[in-house]
């Protein structure tokens, strides 16, 4: 389990082996959807650190992580991403302004301004928003996963997590829900090296993360996760075993966070300009656009006017988002219960009174 | 005297500390090369090295369960939460284990152990807002402490080290950059005794943590009216040593509660109800309690504007009192 799966080949050609073989049409939509979310996370650190934004989570480096998997998804999969997978709901179809309208939390955010940046959910593609806390997230998928079993739906559930996500409680609860009650989940771990400061060498002494599944009576699987095509293949098969009956599967996915864990984070003091040169040039952006040159299917020119095009759709979104009004303050005592209870009813109007 | 934040002041006492007893040793996630999440133990890696400033996986009820191990083995172990809210990754060995163990072992074993964590919120949003400080002083078998200067932070925390019991120090982190006069020689301020931080004769307000600050501005507004507020900070939730608050009581005959965590089965529930009992006759008007609304705190800045009690509503409540 300590071998990992690659696809892209040193050359930019794809390993016969291991291709997913995926249509013409859909590598050019995986790699618009990577550039899209690098021109995502650049303008929201630049949004935030001009004060338009409170706080973001970058996730430059795993583009192949989130989009790959993403893309593997079908309708009626759950998701329940981590902090750091925005990638999957754009892959999902979830629409940029919706993304960054959770980001300023104001009038464009469905989840009305309720929680931090980088906490997303919309239920029409099965999003569940990740809780902060890193890995309660996990039960919860093997949950969702569990009823979708009970309910004879064929579908699955992905949970995503990073690698300091591997050493809490509910990691080692939810795998061994999963192993005894066979559940149609998959664990993908985006093993980017720290956790916030923290390398994963103080996340455990076993020889991969990987390796932990076996413990848990199911397969684990180690893939290069800055090679979407990889990242495609094994969470697909992952997916499809799933919904097939056969059980869950965690997947380790070796990656790098190129930029801070969050914008509250400087990189700087735990990690070597060295280190962090040595993976950019292992780019999954760049490693992609090399295997689609080499098919044909990009060049430098449409590679440029990729980007050019993913930088004006973020910056067309964030007009439309910062064009909307804050949520209103009544708004304050809503959702609380499902319906408005008379205390709530109460405090608001008391309020009302009180700012008048 | 020197001037110093709240985060050198804590800081401080750490290091004087780990200097002082060797069985200190301080674990959590973040500690010890990034410095702390709060910057509070920035540093103390370089001084006193990786085997007492532990980065631990991140695991809460791990971090929190092996302090309580190392405490009864011997050491005087100060874990770190990143925040209040990751207490409740860690509740059971808080709960059922940290702070029963000596009642339950019959004496036999010791839990020194302090659990430093702040409290506090700045577009953090529901899940990383919350004070909890009333959970913890529902507790018997624990102490905390909830210090609102920079002075008694340091010297409660001290104590808190030394002392034989499990102790939440439940830090803020809006108060990390408050600076106040701290001594520079060796000091130590007992757990368990409240503070007069202003003398006035109209009324009472009992606060503690960062509501202090507010308490203390209001009260300078409303003396320019010549409504004199009496403050009395209770530092440590509990044990709860209600005689401070007493004697303003019998003097004021009137009391507010200012809490920032939600009132409802809050600290100000619990001393409205002593006074009640036991000043009933000195009391001009019910106690009253400002606490933020119940309703979890949003992130939108708008919206989390409305959530607590600030300066002018205490100035208000205090007129309507007296009215």
């Amino acid at each position: 389990m300590d071998s990992m799966i690659s696809v892209i080949r040193p050359d930019g050609t794809a390993d016969p082996e291991q291709d997913p073989g995926l249509p013409e049409e859909d590598l050019l939509l995986l790699y618009r959807k990577m550039a899209l979310l690098r021109a995502f996370d650049e303008k929201a650190i630049a949004l935030q650190r001009a004060g338009r934004i409170g706080f973001f989570v970058p996730s430059a480096g795993q583009e192949a992580c989130s989009v790959g998997a993403g893309h593997a998804l079908r309708d009626g999969d759950w998701i329940f991403p981590s902090y750091r997978d925005h990638g999957m709901a754009l892959m999902r179809g979830c629409p940029l302004e919706t993304l960054l309208g959770q980001i300023y939390g104001n009038a464009a955010d469905p989840t009305r301004g309720r929680q931090m940046p980088s906490h997303w959910c919309d239920r029409s593609i099965r999003l569940v928003s990740v809780s902060s806390p890193v890995a309660t997230q996990l039960p919860q998928a093997v949950g969702a996963a569990y009823a979708a079993k009970l309910r004879g739906e064929k579908v699955a559930s992905i949970a995503s997590f990073g690698d300091g996500g591997t050493s809490t409680g509910e990691f080692h609860a939810a795998m061994n829900f999963a192993g005894v009650f066979e559940t149609p989940t998959v664990f993908f771990c985006e093993n980017n090296q720290y956790a916030i400061s923290v390398p994963v060498s103080r996340q455990t002494a076993a020889s991969s993360l990987a390796v932990k599944a076996q413990a848990y009576g199911f397969r684990g699987i180690r893939v290069d996760g800055n090679d979407v095509l990889a990242v495609r293949k094994v969470v697909g098969d992952a997916l499809a075993r799933a919904r097939d009956g056969k059980g869950p599967t965690l997947i380790e996915a070796l990656t790098y966070r190129i930029g801070p864990h969050s914008t509250s984070d400087d990189p700087t003091i735990y990690r070597s300009a060295e280190e962090v040169a040595a993976w950019r040039e292992k780019d999954p952006i760049r490693r992609f656009a090399a295997f689609l040159s080499g098919r044909g299917l990009m060049d430098d020119a449409s590679i440029d006017a990729a980007a050019a095009e993913a930088k004006e759709a973020v910056r067309k979104a964030v007009e439309v988002v910062e064009a909307a009004p804050p949520v209103p303050f009544e708004s304050l005592f809503e959702d609380v219960y499902a319906e408005l209870p008379w205390h709530l009813a109460e405090a608001r109007d008391a309020l009302l009174a009180g700012k008048e | 005297m020197s001037e110093k934040s709240y985060r050198d002041a804590v800081r401080d006492a750490l290091r004087e500390e780990l200097i002082r007893d060797e069985r200190v040793l301080i674990l959590g996630e973040e500690v010890g090369v990034w410095g702390g999440t709060y910057a509070v133990t920035r540093s103390l890696y370089d001084e006193f090295g990786g085997k007492r400033i532990i980065d631990t996986p991140i695991a809460e009820a791990a971090i929190i369960g092996a302090a309580v191990g190392a405490a009864m083995g011997g050491l005087r172990p100060v874990a770190e939460l990143m925040t209040i809210n990751f207490s409740l990754e860690a509740m059971d060995q808080i709960v059922n284990n940290a702070a029963k163990i000596h009642f339950m072992f019959g004496g036999q074993m010791k839990v020194p152990l302090v659990i430093r964590t702040p409290a506090g919120w700045g577009q953090l949003a529901a899940t990383h807002s919350q004070s909890f400080e009333a959970w913890f002083a529902h507790l018997p078998g624990l102490i905390v402490a909830m210090p609102g200067t920079p002075y008694d932070a340091k010297g409660m925390l001290k104590t808190a080290i030394r002392s034989d019991n499990p102790v939440m120090f439940i830090e803020h982190a809006r108060l990390y950059g408050v600076k106040g006069d701290v001594p520079d020689g060796e000091y130590t301020v007992p757990l368990g005794v409240p503070d007069i931080k202003r003398a006035g004769g109209d009324i009472t307000i009992v606060t503690y943590s960062r509501m202090l600050h507010v308490a203390l501005a209001a009260a300078e507004e409303l003396s320019r009216d010549g409504i004199e507020c009496e403050i009395v900070d209770l530092r440590t939730l509990r044990p709860l040593n209600m005689s401070k608050v007493y004697d303003s009581v019998v003097k004021t005959h009137r009391a507010l509660v200012l809490e920032e965590d939600w009132t409802t089965c809050g600290m100000g529930a619990e001393i409205a109800a002593r006074i009640g009992r036991d000043r009933f006759d000195f009391l001009d008007a019910p106690v009253e309690r400002l606490g933020q609304i119940e309703v979890p705190v949003p992130y939108a800045r708008n919206l989390e504007a409305l959530m607590f009690p600030d300066e002018k509503l205490v100035v208000q409540r205090v007129r309507e009192m007296l009215s």
